[in-house]
């Protein structure tokens, strides 16, 4: 209790840090406009609000859809009790995606434009709609864990009716946006760089979407099982870290053709920053692969933590690179975020994870695990608080 | 019949007169300042560059399949058939998809505005759709910038280059680049040297994005039927199970579906997992 009290004030203290620079920046926005509060210009239009809010928060919470199939669809009933935490981490991922769009969009009130002003050969159209009908997806999806905390029977029966519908609807929708996000760039080829730039970018954003939304799913309970000091289903995790070794192994197979393919492998011999971002992207993605593929390093929760947090990193750089760093050469420019710009993120990212645990802690998201946890309780609790403990 | 304006840089002789009508032509400020800025941007919307001492004219090539008007998720941006591509202010909700979009940089935004909006040139669609010339091909003394029939205009490039060979680059700008755009230049070096984007792909760039998206409705409804399949496969499954008395667990809420254990058909290896933690 003496060495855990300190530390919680000490991320208490991070995260309002966080929240007040995150609000000065919003009055800048407010108030200045995006000129005000960001380093984007007519030959850099979209900065870290566009590339990390919204394609990085779309694509971590793909986890919501991944088990959906994989428990529901697939029917593979064991996954259950990371189900919920998957489909709360997507619910409030899409909620935070649509928080980065008002304050990226010139005219947040005009958000609601593309449901009514169609422009069906805009890819953006699709991803604007997609988003729209999955968040009320996830919302639905979500509801039973209310209903059941008050203990609603008629509406859970009724919304246990749509269930499968719904489900299904939910998974093509992420197939379509997820995949949609890359290739909202096959319109800059001649601007993207060629190491990123591909024919097959929807197929990659949507196998390394996959990936890191299994990745997302290790990555929380990890954190949960800390946070709330319950077991973690280390067995049933390293299963899945099975599960994701295949689909990162797959992706990086793609990923090697491609590049084998449109020959741009050559690129690799110049030294430029994109050659090793690129190197660090791969190195992000390649380690955990290679490591999953191990007992030993599934089997430890700190080791498989490790490796979910570089799939995460990888996914981050890729997405990153995509939309900010590769666009660089191609449109003659630097762009380096304004302080407001990370300010705005990083709140974003902390209040993400604060509702998670106030909603955790509330209502019945890790209600299924006490019937499955065979982990070891006893090595997780000898270890320290961890930083999501915030709020 | 698709107007288009014909930029003949050998003829420009850097006066800024095409600056200045179009200032004008949309209500901007126009002094010294803003005409020794070389750069187009929301208060400037054509602009003279000097290249050593040869000059070239930026605007919107409101190319013939424009890339920005097929991003636009509202359709703020429309291609009109006398050739301008034109905005709606009205609509746009400032995703700035048209500016990461143009394969030329052309439209600029309003950064400082609380209300902002995209800005570019459309060609004085207004005035061409009345039968007059556009601000700045009215206003050049040398014919440097002139308007009028895509084709004509093409044919008369064509002519001139015929006519002194030694005078001209022997290419016209904007006939193929991104399929084809209203602007087209003449020149007397290479285009990269006037500062034009000479990488640009030849083929029209909205070709690029729609090759993905028309295979949609292939991909929702074969989805629906596979994934709807696979559901009723593994239910089935789960039915036969539940038939022949597989024990339920007991307790779970009516939402939780599907509450039957482990089925044959799905994969060991989690049990192997298991088995090997003591």
């Amino acid at each position: 209790m003496n060495l855990r009290l300190p530390k919680i004030t000490f991320w208490r203290a991070v995260f309002a840090a966080i929240l007040l620079s995150g609000l000065y920046a919003t009055y800048l926005r407010v108030f200045y406009g995006l000129g005000g509060s960001t380093n984007l210009s007519d030959r850099f239009p979209w900065g870290i609000w566009i590339a990390f809010d919204v394609m990085c928060g779309v694509g971590l919470a793909a986890g919501g859809f991944t088990l959906v199939a994989i428990v529901h669809i697939f029917a593979i009933e064991r996954y259950k009790p990371v189900l919920r935490p998957a489909i709360l981490t997507a619910f409030l991922g899409y909620l935070l995606v649509v928080v980065g769009l008002l304050y990226d969009l010139g005219r947040p009130d005009r958000l609601w434009h593309p449901l009514v002003m169609w422009n069906p050969h805009s890819v953006m159209f699709e991803v604007a709609w997609c988003v729209t009908l999955y968040t009320t997806v996830l919302f639905l999806e979500f509801l039973p864990v209310v209903f059941e905390k008050f203990g609603l029977h008629k509406p859970m029966e009724w919304i246990h009716r749509i269930s499968v519908p719904l489900m299904i609807l939910g998974v093509l929708l992420s197939t379509l946006h997820q995949s949609s996000l890359g290739s909202l760039f096959l319109i800059v080829p001649e601007k993207l760089y060629p190491l990123w730039y591909s024919p097959i970018l929807p197929l990659l954003f949507y196998v390394s979407a996959i990936a890191v939304g299994l990745a997302m799913t290790i990555f929380e309970s990890w954190h949960s099982s800390r946070a709330f000091g319950r077991a973690l289903e280390l067995p049933l995790l390293a299963s899945l870290a099975r599960v994701l070794a295949v689909v990162l192994s797959v992706y990086l197979w793609i990923r090697i053709l491609d590049l084998t393919h449109r020959q741009a492998w050559s690129l690799l011999l110049l030294n430029r920053s994109e050659t090793w971002l690129f190197a660090l992207e791969m190195a992000l993605t390649l380690v955990p692969t290679v490591l999953l593929y191990q007992a030993r390093v599934r089997m430890d929760p700190g080791k498989l933590y490790a490796c979910a947090v570089m799939v995460v990193f990888g996914f981050i750089a890729n997405r990153l690179n995509v939309g900010t760093t590769g666009l660089e050469a191609g449109s003659g420019t630097h762009y380096i975020p304004r302080w407001s710009e990370v300010a705005v993120t990083l709140s974003i990212v902390a209040s993400g994870f604060a509702i998670f645990r106030l909603i955790a802690g509330y209502f019945p998201i890790f209600e299924a695990h006490s019937a499955e946890g065979a982990a070891a309780p006893r090595e997780l609790e000898a270890k320290e608080e961890d930083p999501v403990s915030v709020g | 019949m698709p107007r288009a304006i014909l930029y003949d840089s050998t003829l420009c002789i850097g006066c800024k007169a095409c600056e200045g009508a179009c200032a004008e032509r949309w209500g901007l400020p126009y002094d010294d300042k803003i005409a020794a800025e070389e750069r187009i941007s929301a208060h400037k919307l054509t602009a003279i560059e000097t290249h050593g001492d040869r000059f070239s004219r930026r605007l919107c090539m409101n190319c013939v399949q424009p890339a920005c008007a097929s991003v636009c998720p509202v359709g703020a941006l429309q291609k009109t058939t006398l050739g301008p591509v034109v905005y709606d202010a009205e609509k746009c909700m400032g995703c700035r998809y048209c500016m990461q979009a143009c394969p030329f940089q052309v439209p600029s935004y309003e950064w400082s505005s609380r209300l902002p909006r995209m800005r570019k040139c459309d060609m004085c669609y207004a005035r061409q759709s009345q039968g007059k010339l556009t601000a700045c091909a009215e206003a050049c003394p040398t014919g440097a910038t002139k308007n009028g029939d895509r084709d004509e205009l093409i044919a008369e490039a064509a002519r001139r280059i015929a006519q002194k060979p030694g005078q001209y680059y022997n290419r016209i700008y904007g006939l193929k680049e991104v399929g084809g755009t209203s602007v087209l230049y003449l020149s007397a070096v290479p285009f990269e040297q006037i500062g034009l984007r000479t990488h640009v792909p030849q083929e029209p760039l909205p070709e690029t994005t729609w090759r993905v998206l028309e295979l949609l409705p292939d991909v929702v409804s074969t989805g629906s039927v596979l994934l709807g399949g696979i559901w009723w496969i593994t239910n089935r499954r789960e039915e036969v199970a539940r038939q022949e008395g597989a024990p339920k667990h007991a307790g779970r809420p009516p939402g939780a579906s599907k509450n039957t254990p482990r089925l044959e058909g799905a994969p060991s290896q989690p049990a192997r997992e298991e088995g090997k933690h003591p």
